[in-house]
């Protein structure tokens, strides 16, 4: 309990480093998501619909065992030239950006495929026996379908960007994660928790609207 | 020492209902209500009714899969409930139709899980498989090392009927064990059932709501609604003299009495021997075979004389031969 | 960005995989001794599979350096709070899938186990395990592979294994460290993968099943 006194007295006392930290993380996490899907959503489209699909979507699931930290580390060597993208940002976070889009990937390209390759044939049949175009039974029919297990991947994609933003304190970007490493770094308990409390909450969060997300599309009201 | 190994004598009844009731927890009304029944040593009895009218549960309180609430059954005059569930079942054969066949055990795995669970030595089992898979048709070499997957669905009821009777139980349990197989690989298995009952003379108690398969089988009929008995008995008397409009319903759309109904009795008479009393009871011989059935059950006889045009008797109409004909089905008469 | 750490220091790096292996292992059999009674447990008593679910998928959802830093104040640093944190997330994986493979075999393959005579104990060990099992596996590898890569963080908080090539690559500012942790750790995931793969298809479910399709 003292912990988290402590915790929220620091907040208190340093509440535009808090609030900074937590626009920093919030931005890299949403910036790195929308880009995700706008990138990764498409390619699990393609790879629905592409004789390789498969053999891309079992790449993408084997590449899943790389740990979310060597993804930043590895990219860390390049900063520079990383850097020279975004001129206007910091390199760091532009390079945690990138780090964070390719976490991305793997849970939305495999749901994409997945949720698309679930709808039944037979509904597809019944779609274009009724007339549609093969545009039309995508986006009426065979997409909204998909959606919720889509929105499924999101939903994994949302998490593992918040989680591994906080690693980004590693590389020097600004994020929650920093009270957490200088927390350990100067062993204050109480910093730590000025990290690890909030970082928890914006999962939790994403977690529970993200699924309430899920739970919308696959009902239409 | 065995319970119900302890019988030198062995009582002539194999199972006794004795005023059994069953009610599911959540179950508005009693599955079975207050039912008594008595299934003589060696016959093959078959229950008969519509869905929901408590045949299965009936069959399962047999050997303890579903406890009655009220009520005493006997096997071997035994009550159930003094002989530990895993003891009783192992000595009844139990067949139902979703086969219940071990997936992740070959062939002869499963027609050994009894044996080996009653401790018998490898030989002995081994042994005791391939005459099995011999007695219900699957030639050993071809199938004991298959798995159920490998079977069609009327090879897997074989197996299932095989593993059923791997330690020669004195009674059988089936729920309709050729539900779900076409026309005629069910025939198929009704003459091969009936010809292993023959030979080893078990007790069988069979679920069905097949009246033809009923008639075919059976040497009583057993029909239930609604969780009670509401006729017992031969099946041709089942058939000709149903108790009420359920029961002929039921029974109505019987193919053996349709057949009966378009066969000429002197097609199936025995001639008469010389020096022989013809039976009293007469009847022209054009008359069709349900007729003559219909006096023969209603007069209690077992024979009827048929007469030519100028009243000489042509020949002799036995009951039992007309009990095979009803119980031939139009493959067995093809083949 | 070259392989020389992989290449010359090998001994090292397979130092360190062992390290890695030791951490993972004691993080498995601790999560087991909580996996396998919850997963009966919600087996026996399916009212409390989704409310259990949910409290370990938020578990789940916890970030692995936030859960590092809870732990650091009760736990402090090193291997315990390492092999805490990842036995909790191993969790999700275990007790999902031992539910489901309990629950999902044949209720006629049951119903017959006893309609045969045997006993509570001899269906459980001669049926229902047996046709679970390969479920039971699944679960197993697919706990057992993200906890080798989850199991990298925790170099930061002197658990050790290969994570500690990671940080040391960003502190010395050698990536070819860096290369060589992920590479270790990657080949260990998959070849682990690889391995209980093949493991789940020795099972005699498993193998009933692909004989029946060839
Ligand atoms: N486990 C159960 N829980 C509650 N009610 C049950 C249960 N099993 C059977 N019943 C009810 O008991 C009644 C008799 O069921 P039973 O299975 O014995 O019928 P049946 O004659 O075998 O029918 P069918 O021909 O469809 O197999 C039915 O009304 C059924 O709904
Ligand atoms: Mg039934």
């Amino acid at each position: 309990m003292d912990l988290i006194r402590g915790a929220i007295d620091y907040i208190q006392e340093n509440q535009e480093r808090f609030l900074d930290a937590l626009t920093v993380h919030v931005r890299l996490s949403v910036y790195a998501l929308l880009l995700g899907i706008l990138i990764f959503v498409p390619l699990g489209i393609l790879a629905s619909r592409w004789s390789g699909g498969p053999a891309l979507v079992g790449i993408v699931s084997a590449a899943r065992v790389v740990p979310s930290i060597s993804v930043l580390f590895l990219l860390y060597p390049y900063r520079r030239e990383i850097g020279q993208i975004a001129p206007f940002w910091d390199r760091n976070f532009t390079l945690a950006l990138i780090a964070l889009t390719l976490l991305a990937g793997p849970p939305l390209i495999i749901n994409t495929d997945a949720a698309l390759r679930g709808v039944a044939p037979s509904v597809l049949e019944n779609a274009e026996g009724l007339g549609m175009t093969g545009s039309q039974v995508f986006t009426r029919v065979q997409f909204p379908l998909a959606l919720p297990v889509i929105t499924a991947g999101v939903r994994t994609a949302a998490v593992e960007v918040i989680a591994s933003a906080t690693f980004a304190a590693f590389i020097g970007v600004g994020t929650l994660g920093r009270f957490i490493t200088s927390g350990l770094t100067l062993y204050d308990f109480s910093l730590l928790l000025v990290g690890a409390i909030p970082v928890t909450l914006l999962a939790l969060g994403a977690e529970v609207s993200l699924a309430g997300l899920e739970r919308l599309v696959a009902h239409p009201a | 020492m065995n319970k119900l190994d302890g019988q030198h004598n062995p009582p002539v009844n194999a199972i006794e209902y004795d005023r059994v009731s069953k009610t599911y927890p959540n179950g508005s009304r009693s599955a079975v209500s207050d039912l008594s029944l008595t299934v003589e040593r060696g016959k093959f009895v078959v229950l008969l009714g519509p869905s929901g009218c408590g045949k299965t549960t009936l069959l399962k309180m047999t050997n303890r899969l579903i406890e009655p609430n009220s009520g005493t059954i006997r096997v071997d005059g035994i009550d159930i409930m003094s002989v530990p569930a895993p003891e009783l079942r192992r000595r009844i054969g139990y067949v139902i139709q979703q086969t219940g066949l071990f997936p992740h055990m070959r062939v002869e795995d499963n027609i050994a899980v009894v044996p080996k669970l009653l401790g018998w030595d490898k030989r002995r089992t081994s042994a005791r498989i391939d005459e099995l898979l011999h007695l219900v048709g699957l030639p050993p070499d071809a199938y004991r090392r298959r798995y159920p997957a490998q079977l069609s669905g009327g090879e897997q009821q074989r197996v299932g009927l095989a593993r059923a009777l791997a330690v020669n139980p004195d009674t059988m349990l089936m729920d309709e064990p050729f539900g779900a197989l076409d026309a005629i690989t069910r025939s198929k298995l009704q003459l091969e059932l009936r010809r292993i009952h023959q030979e080893l003379g078990q007790t069988i108690v069979f679920v069905t709501h097949d009246i033809d398969e009923a008639v075919r089988l059976a040497d009583d009929i057993v029909i239930m609604r609604g969780g009670r008995i509401v006729q017992a008995g031969d099946p041709l008397e089942i058939v000709t003299d149903p108790v009420d409009e359920f029961v002929s319903d039921l029974v109505g759309a019987s193919d053996a009495l349709r057949r009966l109904s378009l066969i000429e009795a002197r097609t199936i008479a025995t001639p008469v021997h010389a020096g022989e009393l013809p039976p009293l009871e007469m009847r022209p011989e054009t008359i069709d075979v349900r007729a003559a059935l219909g006096v023969m059950l209603g007069r209690g006889l077992e024979r009827i004389a048929l007469t030519g045009e100028d009243g000489d008797v042509t020949g002799i109409l036995e009951l039992d031969a007309v009990r095979t004909v009803a119980r031939t089905h139009p493959i067995e008469a093809t083949v | 960005m070259n392989f020389d750490y992989l290449i010359d220091h090998r001994d090292e790096v397979l130092r360190l995989t062992w390290e890695h292996i030791q951490l993972c292992a004691l993080a498995i059999a601790l999560a087991l001794v909580f996996a396998i009674p919850l997963g009966v447990l919600i087996t026996a008593y399916p009212r409390l599979r989704v409310s259990t679910l949910v409290i370990l998928g938020a578990i789940y959802t916890i970030p692995s350096l936030a859960f590092l830093a809870f732990l650091i104040p009760p736990v402090g640093l090193g291997r315990q709070p390492a092999v805490i944190v990842l036995a909790a997330y191993a969790q999700l994986a275990l007790v999902r899938n031992f539910q489901a493979g309990l629950s999902g075999v044949d209720p006629n393959a049951l119903e017959a186990s006893y309609g045969v005579g045997m006993t509570a104990w001899q269906s459980l060990t001669r049926v229902r395990l047996p046709l679970a099992l390969p479920v039971l596996i699944a679960g197993m590898r697919i706990a057992i592979v993200s906890t080798i890569s989850l199991a990298t963080v925790t170099a930061w908080i002197n658990a050790g294994g290969l994570g500690s090539l990671l940080f040391d690559g960003i502190a010395f500012n050698r990536p070819s460290m860096i290369l060589a942790g992920t590479v270790a750790i990657s080949a260990l995931a998959l070849g682990v993968d690889l391995l209980l793969r093949l493991v789940e298809r020795m099972t005699p479910a498993s193998r009933a099943l692909h004989q029946a399709r060839t």
